[in-house]
């Protein structure tokens, strides 16, 4: 292949990799703005999406499609169940320290991986994609489930946008995010509003492990890398700014992609990582952080 | 602190260094190698502690500090047949040079954003032992055994494959970690180390350098992470890419956690109890990541100042 619809495979990769990266992100960067807490089993929570939808499928058997839409809505309700369940039964014991929370949470992700080894086994197991269609360019085809991934991440973020900036609830969350105190005098149910945040973003983790699971597979390990992925996004975007955890998202996501297809993964993780470094040495607060110090 | 408290600290803490010592007597073959192993392990958490405990600065990176050492040792012996001695001095100095640079760009993050920052980094050294697979053997990792010569002290020949050396060396290297880290926190610098972890921006309104000082205990503690990993290699020989990943970062939080942050007897308490309950765990059931996941929220719920915190808050304010 010549260089150019090379390079035009690798920015799709690169595109589908931004939009599922968003939407984990997004997750993760929502409870630390209302919370302030990093949640270090959030690749738990996607790789539980993911293995939930390898269950839903199976179950269902014959009919991918349907299995595939009742995943989409049990993985991120069972995802959310737990996530209320941690907080009532952890996080709101330890009144949200950050820094306790780190630890329960790196005992969180332990217990789950556990779980899902014990009752799911070692494997990767490969879930069939519930559409299947190629779109042919004139050099490639290229999955058609893939863009549909990138679309509905893209309207899922859309939608969470508007209901954050329009909604009720939206406003209760960022008037926690704003001032907690303050939000609580003017009658806003603040430890409510917890339990709903971090729930929420454990279902966005969720939901992109859903919807990843059919283009790789599903294992009890690969909640790592999106948890690191979505760090170096929140890093470079500022820890709890969403916008500039967007613009983070599509960053990484588009210089990974890239880097993957050309080169190599492992290549593109070192260099993402070198990246924030480099970010951090100049701006330690992130590229669109509030500075620090 | 009174001079009194001074005596009491000196002699608690050596009598644990000579019991340490001592044991190698007494135990059987198996609790021998299991103590040295721990020994080694309890060097690399006294290490850990001193940058979590004592500086208040919490990293999920320290594999990257261990591996460093690790490799460091490990490869200068299997390519190029260096003496134990020397690999352990490169292990060591290669720690250093790492801890400085990732130091540099760090130390002006704090809190939460340090603790991203540096699981990323160890994150990317681990990715750096698979990608140059050809030269570490990534997972699969190599053995130095064959490679290794033994240590030759004043015409006596001491081969690392004897258990005694093992254990004695083990002792060498945790001993000297052990109250390199007491006569620290309790010197000066350990005190504006206190300071920092107290209150950064008081400490730095009465006119210290809190970065410099934030600086210095990240390499302190990285570089006792470096001579623990190179001690590991030496002594038992294999060097994998698994001692980079990210279960050897968070395994010196663990330990620390359980013995007490801040507590200088904590990590080794810790190391020791948290190797003997995988240990038996293992035996029982598959699911020793169960045992590691379950112990940290129980801790961080019931028990966040470890064991050795909570007798100190009870018994034995004078610990340090």
């Amino acid at each position: 292949m010549d260089f150019g619809p090379y390079l035009f495979l690798a920015l799709l990769e690169g595109m589908v990799t931004a939009f599922v990266l968003a939407l984990t992100a997004l997750g993760l960067s929502l409870v630390f703005g209302v919370l302030r807490i990093v949640n270090i089993a959030h690749g738990e929570f996607f790789m539980l999406g993911a293995v939930l939808a390898w269950w839903s499928v199976s179950l269902v058997g014959d009919l991918p499609l349907v299995g595939f839409i009742l995943a989409l809505l049990i993985g991120p309700l069972i995802v959310g169940g737990i996530a209320i369940a941690t907080d009532w039964l952890i996080l709101r014991r330890i009144n949200y320290n950050p820094e306790s929370t780190i630890v329960a949470t790196i005992g969180l992700l332990y217990i789950i991986q556990q779980a899902v080894l014990t009752l799911y086994g070692p494997d990767a197991r490969p879930v069939p994609a519930p559409i299947y269609f190629r779109i042919d360019f004139p050099w490639f085809g290229y999955s058609g489930y893939k863009l549909i991934v990138a679309g509905m991440s893209g309207l899922l973020i859309l939608a969470s946008w508007i209901a954050l900036s329009r909604s009720k609830l939206g406003l209760y969350m960022r008037a926690t995010q704003l001032n907690e105190e303050m939000a609580q005098a003017f009658g806003v149910p603040v430890r409510r509003i917890y339990a709903l945040v971090f729930a929420v973003g454990a279902m966005f983790a969720a939901v992109a492990g859903v919807l990843v699971v059919p283009i790789r597979q599903a294992d009890y390990l690969m909640g790592l890398e999106p948890l690191l992925l979505s760090f170096i996004v929140v890093i470079i975007g500022g820890l709890g700014n969403l916008k500039g955890t967007l613009v983070a998202a599509f960053l990484i996501g588009l210089t990974d992609g890239i880097i993957s297809v050309m080169i190599s993964p492992t290549l593109a993780k070192i260099l993402a990582t070198l990246l924030v470094a480099l970010v951090l040495a100049v701006r330690p607060g992130g590229l669109f952080g509030e500075q620090e110090a | 602190m009174t001079h009194n408290a001074t005596t009491k600290v000196l002699v608690l803490h050596l009598a644990i260094i000579v019991a340490l010592f001592l044991a190698q007597f007494v135990l059987g073959p198996y609790h021998h190698t299991n103590v040295a192993r721990i020994m080694v392990f309890g060097a690399f958490a006294v290490g850990y502690n001193v940058l979590l405990g004592y500086t208040g600065l919490m990293s999920l990176g320290h594999a990257m500090f261990f591996a460093t050492g690790l490799y460091g040792a490990g490869l200068t012996v299997y390519y190029f047949g260096f003496g134990a001695i020397e690999a352990f001095a490169v292990g060591v100095a290669a720690t250093f040079v790492v801890a400085a640079i990732f130091g540099l760009i760090v130390v002006r993050t704090a809190g939460v954003s340090f603790l991203i920052v540096s699981l990323m980094f160890a994150q990317a050294a681990f990715l750096t032992t698979l990608y140059f697979n050809r030269i570490t053997r990534g997972d699969e990792g190599f053995v130095i055994s064959s490679q290794l010569r033994p240590l030759e002290i004043a015409g006596a020949s001491f081969p690392f494959s004897d258990p005694s050396m093992k254990y004695n060396v083990a002792w060498l290297v945790f001993a000297v970690s052990f109250i390199a880290s007491v006569a620290l926190v309790r010197s000066p610098i350990g005190r504006i180390w206190i300071a920092i972890r107290e209150n950064e921006a008081r400490t730095r309104m009465l006119g210290y350098n809190t970065y410099k000082y934030k600086f210095l205990a990240l390499v302190i503690s990285a570089t006792i992470a470096g001579a623990a990993g190179a001690t590991y290699a030496l002594l038992f020989s294999y060097v994998g890419s698994t001692f980079a990943s990210i279960q050897y970062s968070i395994f010196p939080l663990l330990w620390t956690l359980v013995g007490g942050v801040g507590t200088i007897i904590g990590p080794l308490l810790g190391t020791g109890l948290m190797f003997y309950l995988i240990d038996i765990a293992s035996g029982l059931t598959e699911s020793h990541l169960f045992v590691v996941g379950a112990v940290l929220v129980v801790l961080i719920l019931w028990l966040p100042k470890g064991i050795m915190g909570g007798i100190r808050d009870r018994w034995l304010p004078w610990l340090p």
